[in-house]
């Protein structure tokens, strides 16, 4: 048959085309993943000359990451919607009422109750917003698989019913400030891990990184699967190592502001030093949310018969059903892990912003959905990376700020950022049909 | 094993409507062990829906379903799996996204102890199995729909023979494929016969199928028109039972034979 040709891709025998094919199909790295790399430094890059060096700077970058976080956190849910051919239109407000529950409680009811800043306050303020947005995402599933109401409606009506929500728990009015320990989930100084724990968490990343190429290379091993050759295993775990110290070094890099400093200095009797004190915000700790929410999610979808079970559903939803797949049941739990995310992406933001408003997180379903879409999602299901929505978040948040930066009113920002959706998705679908 | 008293399937009486339409009215077969069986007919003469019902996909209104001589209950396709019923449909019901170790375990994947995908074991089995029914068969790692429609149909029969079917049933199995395609199904099917399966072929079209069973049933407006076994009947004979419900003398009668006044 005539396949036999076609049949080498993962084995050893690669020796044909050029070496950088050749380089590519023996690391497995993924050529469109790369190419959104490729995208997103291009778009760094092109920020950085034309702000005249004010985008590749620790502080920029480590704001970027920041602002990144909250709709990264929906973005790998959302993959997981649109990989089942679903939609949430209804994140965003699932974000605000979620949030205005949060800061309700935390600013209002429990200080109350248990006194100012107590200790707890904070762990039952999130606790109780995550449960709201699960039993939020498991009402609308509910709606959704059992009711056969498409998700576009329900998520639809969603959006105004718990933007509608958020408005009347405080009748429009803000709730500020938060929680001290609440807040550390926004970033800021208080927010993030200083030098010696960021370097911490990079090397267990590092190591994590060796440990499960190896592990991957060793049960292959024993069934005797064919095998990358073992330079491309070393140039993965040196690469993996490579962006992920790179990136703590630029989290080091970025230090307190001076009068923040200043009195820090002057709290614990510290000497003013002459080129002032330096010291590092370090990996901020919505970014950590973030990266853990994209790995269990990453876990949850590759790892997890949950996660197969949704993709093949994407793949083809009657097969799924034939095979014995409870399909609405799968239905439900996505749309509940997506209000769980939501909450956990309320948290961030309420906390970042130090208060909770009734127009928080509007417009960031839209966001999160270009995010997942970008990222390599396919509207028409079965296909989509948690890392690839995670990445197109960051492409998203670059280009906005990037945009501050150069000071492109709001109007614009918006131009710029449909039309980018729209040729990304373009792209890739010429990327798409020339790979077949 | 060759003891051929007890039928593997007996589908008896069945009927099924929808909406008031019988689309299978007091229907009857059966299948024994290391046969195949063809179940033919026009398009909705109500083979598929008939088939459905041993497949768990259509509950019956009426009938009984009796395996291996004790009577089944059968009400989802989790149901009809217990029984070692398989069922490949026409429409090939892979889920294209995936690659072929993830179609073969859908809905019954292999776990570590950790409660975890145990992908490297799935692939290693379906390795085995792929090994056996189609040796030229060596892109595990791609989507299924990268496939040829003949590989992405032994991907179809490798999964359910993986999990030890007793009764196979394929629903237009080569209606997709090309000629070669179809040579290498038929192939397949004589192996899985001398496995002991009872094979349904499901088809519109005699010339499918008639080479490879060993009886016949022809179906026309949801009743059975009769039955014969291949050897005793001429194509042509066949034919006229799909197309008028005439039965010749080789075949026996049922329920729709054409009433010769």
């Amino acid at each position: 048959m005539a396949d036999t040709a076609h049949s080498t891709t993962t084995g050893g025998a690669s020796q044909t085309g050029n070496p950088v094919t050749r380089f590519f199909r023996a690391t497995e790295i993924d050529t469109r993943m790369l190419g959104m790399v490729g995208a997103l430094l291009i778009i760094w890059i092109g920020f950085h000359i034309l702000t005249g060096g004010l985008f590749l700077t620790p502080r920029n970058l480590w704001n970027l990451s920041v602002q990144t976080a909250s709709v990264a956190v929906m973005a790998t849910g959302m993959v997981l919607v649109i990989v089942t051919r679903n939609i949430d239109l209804s994140v965003g407000s699932i974000l605000g009422f979620t949030g205005m529950v949060m800061g309700v409680l935390q600013a209002r009811m429990l200080p109350e109750l248990l006194g100012f800043d107590h200790p707890a306050i904070w762990i039952i303020a999130l606790a109780c917003g995550l449960l709201v947005g699960g039993l939020i995402g498991t009402l609308q599933g509910v709606i959704i698989a059992f009711l056969g109401v498409p998700s576009f409606i329900v998520t639809l009506g969603g959006l105004l019913i718990w933007r509608g929500a958020t408005w009347f728990v405080t009748s429009g009015q803000t709730v500020a400030p938060m929680d001290v320990n609440f807040r550390l989930m926004g970033g800021g100084t208080e927010g993030s891990i200083g030098a010696t724990w960021s370097w911490v968490v990079g090397i267990i990343a590092c190591i994590a990184i060796a440990v499960a190429i190896i592990n991957a290379r060793h049960q292959r091993k024993r069934f005797h699967f064919p095998r990358r050759p073992i330079w491309a295993e070393y140039v993965l775990v040196g690469l993996g190592c490579v962006v992920v110290l790179g990136a703590v070094m630029i989290a080091n890099n970025y230090f307190w502001p001076v009068n923040i400093a200043r009195r820090y200095a002057d709290a614990n009797n510290i000497a003013w030093p002459e080129g002032g004190l330096l010291i590092s915000q370090g990996i901020a700790v919505p970014v950590l949310i973030a990266i853990a929410a994209g790995i269990v999610m990453t876990f949850i979808a590759t790892r997890l018969r949950f996660g197969r079970y949704v993709f093949a559903i994407g793949g083809n939803p009657e097969a799924a059903e034939l095979a014995g797949i409870k399909t609405r049941w799968v239905t439900v739990k996505i749309f509940a892990l997506m209000g769980v995310l939501c909450a956990i992406a309320a948290a961030i933001s309420t906390a970042r912003l130090n208060a909770a408003t009734n127009a928080q997180g509007e417009l960031d379903e839209l966001y999160t959905i270009a995010a997942a879409v970008i990222g390599g999602t396919s509207l028409a299901g079965g296909i989509g990376s948690i890392a690839g929505a995670m990445l197109g978040a960051l492409v998203m948040q670059s280009l906005q700020s990037g945009m501050v930066l150069l000071g492109i009113d709001t109007p614009f920002q918006r131009i710029v950022v449909g039309a980018v959706l729209v040729v990304a998705v373009w792209l890739d679908t010429v990327y798409r049909a020339r790979a077949k | 094993m060759t003891d051929n008293i007890n039928p593997l399937v007996e589908m008896k009486n069945i009927s099924i409507s929808f909406g008031g339409i019988h689309a299978v009215e007091n229907a009857s077969v059966d299948l024994y062990p290391g046969e195949v069986v063809a179940l033919l007919g026009h398009n909705g003469a109500g083979k598929s829906t008939l088939i459905k019902v041993l497949s768990g996909a259509y509950r019956r209104d009426g009938g009984d379903i009796l395996i291996n001589g004790a009577a089944a209950d059968i009400r989802t396709p989790r149901d009809a799996k217990k029984y070692g019923i398989e069922t490949i449909y026409q429409t090939l019901a892979v889920a294209d996204n995936v690659d072929a170790a993830a179609n073969l375990y859908l809905g019954r994947e292999l776990q570590t102890k950790w409660g975890t995908l145990d992908d490297v074991a799935m692939e290693a089995n379906t390795r085995k199995v792929m090994g056996r029914l189609n040796p030229n068969f060596k892109r595990f790692k791609e989507p299924v729909k990268a496939l040829s429609g003949g590989q992405r149909q032994s991907v179809a029969i490798a999964r359910a023979i993986l999990f030890d079917a007793r009764i196979l049933i394929m629903d237009e199995p080569t209606a997709a494929l090309g000629p070669q395609e179809t040579a290498q199904v038929g192939d397949l099917i004589k192996q899985l016969k001398q496995d002991g399966i009872g094979i349904f072929l499901i088809s519109h079209d005699i010339h499918d199928v008639f080479d490879l069973a060993d009886r016949v049933f022809v179906m026309k407006n949801g009743k059975v028109v009769g039955n014969a076994r291949t050897q005793d009947v001429t194509k042509d004979e066949v034919l006229g039972m799909i197309i008028l419900g005439k039965v010749p003398p080789g075949a026996t009668p049922g329920p729709g034979a054409m009433k010769v006044s």
